[in-house]
């Protein structure tokens, strides 16, 4: 029994941590996407780096488990059991050293990741995109010609009117140009500051290539700037359970040259 | 006290015996069948939205009978899928992960392991049980009324589940059930808590130190004293919630909402609030199910690797430090909630500091298991099964604990696997080492032990092939409670659902192969000793079952440390905590 | 009671239910025609961006679907308004056809049903994707149901008079429109602005025009029979 243990144990930790090292089936991509942001790369690092530091205590401890096991199997009656060398002292000892260690360059490491996109600011010339959730879809805002936002009225949504976001246009000059679509459409390696907020319950940006995640939470402002390096085309979907269409909350970002959006942008405003 | 706490004689009437009983060992017995009727329950509900997940147009045959708006024509609608989604995981961490490795387990043998002929409250411990099962029943009434079961999620983040029907289905009369369910439940656990602490500290028997009380006991009492704060903050949060729904309060409402074209009449409310409330209840919650399930397995490992654990004291100090950090982490759920960024890093920090005690306690577990001649029962399979769960849920954290990579995993199936193999497959494992171990004791008939170790390997190998894949879907981006993968990169997910929903029906059915060996065991079952696993703590020093005070009118007197194993004795190669001979060290 | 005395009652009810059965022939009523227009500057009809749902996108990817508040045609008329019998009414057969309100590429269709007060009608999802339909009464019942693809439709009814706007929340841009009538004297108007009413006996009524963005309107009309009566509505209309 005890050998039966030990290998499923071990077949389980090579099977698992196989997945690792192989992870293209095809069509199918058991991994994270590609990195098409400027901080991903930061987030990228530090999650291998914890992927290698933990993996390597993972296998460890799940190997040395199923090895004491096997070995425990097949000893004779009337065994005197033996203590592990130098007692619980070893254990204590190396899991703080290792752990300790581990988390202590994790954080500082992690923190700074996090600190470069949360703690700074937009630089003066990021595009600035009013980003509206609502159940169940996102809708983006441009400023327009006029380079002003309107403001919000939440009393004059009429999404049947496609006023989504409450805007006044009778009275308020600033909305009639603004421009609202329901694909963001970004321009590559420019910095892009989103203004994030819900019309009724919480729901989340995420977008995987960006290595982005942020609530959207009714009754907040939330900032939150990047800059894409890649142009393509990927999707931002919820992940904040908003309802019963929460499945299908999403929308599609573009990211495109700066010659392709000048020329979208223009054609938006020209639609107006 | 203690002859005070029980001058009542044992009860003649098949009600006062059986039903409203005050006989903690049959209030613990209440307390672990609720918890199997929960749990065969929420493993239904997880069948059938796995089902869905691999096949999302699938017609489940006899489904609409069950929810004839929740699933026409037998499909399920998204809705009913998120409701299913959170009657599981309502029903599976507070009335299975909670009720029996805590309540159920504790009740039964904390004070069998401290020499108390009864708990110290005993007439309150009876109301905790039956307050539990109104908390149960209300949540199960929540599946039956009109517009439809909660599906706000066992989180029940405001606003979605405060501002009432008009959010959607699933936010009507069920969602306020839900609500006062688990407000009923927190009065049941502050009661149940305060009578554990009473118990433990003033109802030992003589030469009980704590010193000398076994694991259990310890991870009971240091989760009692977890309860006790974590559930006082839940009860008056759901209370809020509720008020915010029924009578027109705004706790966690904002002003200037607007759901389906409707301005909403609440004012300057903060949906952040209920996140704190409910997390500051939420993480200590994983430790009130982890630490009893530590507690067990540390308990029985000892009886059959015939040795005791590498420093026990060690151990305990682990188990109360884990206790005292989990007060300090319940940011690290909110990373991405839009609280205050800095926080982020004041939050990461504790909770990488918790995974030192944690890997302490594991290398402890492993470190004891070297060199031991293993007695290989059902019972020490599930412990060593537990360890290697308990070390893949715990390793994932490393990742889940840091911002910078919560905010791409977060709300992703690797958080899935995280929390349902750290703490459901960890504590279920030691609730079956629990059963297997203690079923004697308690019916007084041994298990089947073919049956049982079937079911161990079908569920150990089961478990993995479930929620290992998850970790690698959680990498790729796969979103948590999503009804369906419709989204362009999701779509190619699929394979690996119908996978995971294939291992999950599977190792589902071989629960039944447990329930059957429980339910023949407790009729069938070859007639159990006093101490059939040649053990040495209290509750193997009376009969099996214990009779009505416990001990039979004596009082037992503690001469040893918990667990002498592999030590000349004169019972055998142990020494029994009664036992007044004398003990050479190892 | 004895079988006997049981057999004329059955063969009087049995004539009687087949008598209510055969149509009446409508009585030489009088007619009103005519169009619903406006004056001013309508808000542009603004073509919908469904890129949120690929499949509907799509579908309309040659001519984009414009918003449907107001649909304006040629010569200031207005399509989608509802025009019928708010008082005077002198005898409505109650309505008993089941109508069908289908989505189909994430659009109502029709954008405007009009229905009778216990009048049966079916949703239907054309679409190979989920829909949510939200209909928001303030006086009947709400619900709020969604149809995932394949299932069957839906059959619903409501028992009181009212306008009720109806959404998808799945796909916000939907919108449409359930009217509850407790007369069967109404018309939606065409395209080009126009709409008929038949059949009305002769007498005085009071007919009132519905549109969605601007509201409402009454006329009073006396018709003698078989009279042919042409009436415009006209609303005012503002920019945004």
């Amino acid at each position: 029994m005890g050998k039966a243990f030990g290998a499923v144990l071990i077949i389980i930790t090579v099977v698992s941590t196989a997945v690792f090292f192989f992870h293209d089936f095809g069509g199918m991509s058991l991994w994270l996407p590609v990195d098409a942001s400027e901080h991903g790369h930061g987030v990228d690092h530090q999650l291998m780096e914890t992927m290698y530091g933990s993996g390597f205590l993972f296998v460890l401890s799940q190997i040395l488990l199923g090895l004491f096991v096997w070995q425990a199997s097949d000893r004779p009656q009337g065994w005197k059991y033996r203590i592990f060398p130098g007692g619980a002292k070893p254990m204590v000892i190396s899991a703080i050293l290792l752990v300790g260690i581990e988390i202590l360059t994790l954080s500082f490491v992690g923190s700074k990741v996090w600190a470069g996109i949360y703690f700074t600011s937009a630089k003066p010339g990021a595009l600035p995109i009013d980003v509206q959730a609502g159940q169940f879809a996102f809708y983006f805002r441009y400023a327009g010609v006029d380079g002003k936002f309107g403001a919000l009225h939440p009393d004059k949504i009429d999404e049947g009117s496609g006023n989504f976001f409450g805007l006044d246009p009778r009275n308020d000059e600033a909305a009639r140009d603004d421009i609202v679509v329901a694909t963001m459409v970004i321009p590559v390696n420019r910095e892009i500051l989103l203004t994030l907020h819900s019309k009724d319950v919480i729901h989340s940006f995420y977008v995987r290539e960006l290595r982005l995640q942020q609530d959207i939470v009714p009754g907040l402002m939330i900032p939150l700037h990047f800059t894409a390096t890649k142009t393509g085309r990927y999707e931002i979907v919820c992940t904040q359970l908003c309802g019963l269409g929460h499945y299908q909350m999403k929308a599609y970002l573009e990211v495109k040259t700066q010659e392709e959006f000048d020329k979208w942008l223009k054609d938006q405003e020209a639609a107006q | 006290m203690s002859e005070a706490a029980h001058q009542h004689g044992e009860p003649t009437g098949f009600i006062r015996k059986y039903i409203f009983s005050v006989d903690h060992k049959v209030i613990g017995l209440q307390y672990i069948g609720l918890g199997i009727v929960a749990v065969v329950i929420g493993m239904i509900l997880s069948w059938l939205m796995r089902l869905h997940l691999g096949w999302s147009t699938l017609a489940i045959p006899g489904l609409e009978k069950l929810s004839p708006t929740g699933a026409p024509a037998n499909v399920m609608t998204p809705e009913y899928y998120l409701s299913l989604m959170t009657m599981h995981g309502t029903l599976m961490v507070f009335f299975v992960l909670t009720n029996v490795p805590f309540a159920g387990f504790g009740n039964y043998f904390l004070p069998i392991q401290v020499g108390a002929p009864d708990m110290a409250f005993p007439r309150m411990n009876m109301m905790s049980f039956w307050v539990t099962f109104t908390a149960f029943l209300v949540l199960i009434a929540a599946f039956f009324v009109p517009g439809g079961p909660p599906l706000s999620g066992w989180t029940a983040y405001a606003p979605l589940s405060a501002v009432g029907e008009s959010s959607g289905p699933g936010e009507g009369l069920g969602q306020t059930l839900w609500g006062l369910s688990i407000a009923i439940f927190c009065v049941a656990q502050l009661l149940g808590a305060l009578n554990f602490i009473a118990t433990t500290l003033d109802l030992r028997t003589k030469g009980m130190s704590l010193a000398r009380m076994p694991f259990s006991t310890w991870a009971w009492f240091i989760t009692s004293v977890i309860g006790l704060l974590a559930f006082a903050v839940l009860l008056p949060a759901c209370i809020l919630l509720v008020l915010d729904r029924v009578a027109g309060t705004s706790f966690f409402v904002p002003g200037g909402l607007v759901i389906n074209d409707r301005m909403q009449p609440h004012t300057g409310g903060s949906p952040l609030l209920w996140q704190h409330l409910f997390w500051f209840f939420g993480h200590p919650e994983v430790y009130i199910a982890i630490l009893p399930a530590i507690g067990i397995v540390s308990h029985i490992l000892p009886a059959f690797l015939r040795k005791p654990l590498l420093g026990p004291r060690v151990l305990i100090g682990c188990l109360a430090a884990i206790g005292f950090l989990s007060y300090m982490v319940w940011g690290h759920h909110m990373f991405v909630s839009g609280m205050n960024p800095f926080s982020a890093i004041l939050f990461s920090v504790p909770t990488l500091v918790i995974t030192i005690p944690a890997t302490i306690a594991t290398l402890l577990w492993i470190g004891s298991v070297y060199g031991a001649r293993i007695r290989f029962s059902c019972a020490s399979l599930f412990c060593l099964g537990f360890i290697s769960v308990f070390i893949s849920g715990g390793i994932s954290g490393f990742f889940l604990a840091q911002p910078s990579i919560d905010t791409y995993l977060h709300a992703t199936y690797f958080v899935v696997a995280h929390f349902h193999f750290v703490m459901g497959v960890a504590a279920i494992f030691a609730m079956f080492a629990g059963i297997y171990f203690w079923l004697p004791k308690m019916v007084g008939r041994m298990m089947n032990e073919t049956l049982g170790k079937i079911h161990f390997w079908l569920t150990f190998v089961g478990v993995y092939c479930i929620f290992m894949p998850m970790h690698y879907l959680g990498l790729a981006g796969n979103v948590r409670r999503y009804a369906a993968f419709t989204d362009d990169f999701l779509a190619p997910l699929v394979p690996v659902h119908q996978f995971i929903t294939i291992a999950a029906l599977i190792t589902g059915a071989a629960q039944f192969i447990f329930l059957y060996n429980l339910v023949w065991s407790r009729f069938r079952g070859p007639k159990a000793t006093e101490n059939p696993w040649q053990a040495t703590s209290l509750e193997w020093s009376t009969t099996s079952p214990p009779p009505f005070d416990n001990f039979g009118g004596r009082q037992l007197v503690v001469h040893q440390e918990p667990y002498l194993y592999g030590v000349e004795g004169s019972a055998g190669d142990y020494v029994m905590q009664t036992s007044p001979e004398t003990v050479e060290a190892h | 009671m004895k079988i006997r005395h049981l057999c004329p009652l059955l063969l009087v009810l049995l004539v009687s239910s087949g008598l209510a059965s055969v149509p009446v022939p409508p009585p030489a009523g009088g007619t009103v025609t005519g169009k619903i227009t406006y004056t001013g500057t309508p808000p542009k009809m603004k073509p919908i961006d469904m890129s949120k749902e690929p499949n509907c996108a799509k579908e309309h990817a040659a001519s984009p679907v414009l918003t449907e508040n107001v649909v304006s045609g040629p010569g200031n008329t207005l399509e989608w308004a509802v025009v019928y019998v708010s008082a005077g009414d002198q005898g409505s057969t109650p309505g008993t056809q089941t109508l069908k309100f289908d989505q189909k590429g994430c659009q109502y269709i029709p954008h405007v049903l009009v229905m009778q007060v216990d009048q049966p009608f079916q949703i239907v999802n054309s679409d190979p994707h989920l829909h949510n339909i939200h209909p928001l009464p303030k006086i009947n019942p709400e619900w709020n149901k969604s149809q995932p693809p394949g299932t069957p439709p839906l059959t619903e009814k409501y028992d009181k008079p009212e306008f009720i706007s109806v959404k998808c929340n799945v796909h916000p841009w939907m919108h449409g429109w359930f009217i509850v009538l407790n007369t069967s004297h109404y018309a939606v108007s065409g395209s080009d602005g126009s709409f008929t009413l038949k059949g009305l006996a002769p007498g005085k009524y009071t007919l009132t025009a519905w549109q969605e963005q601007f509201g409402t309107q009454a006329q009073d009309v006396t018709l003698a029979s078989g009279e042919t009566k042409n009436i415009t509505f006209t609303f005012k209309a503002l920019p945004y």
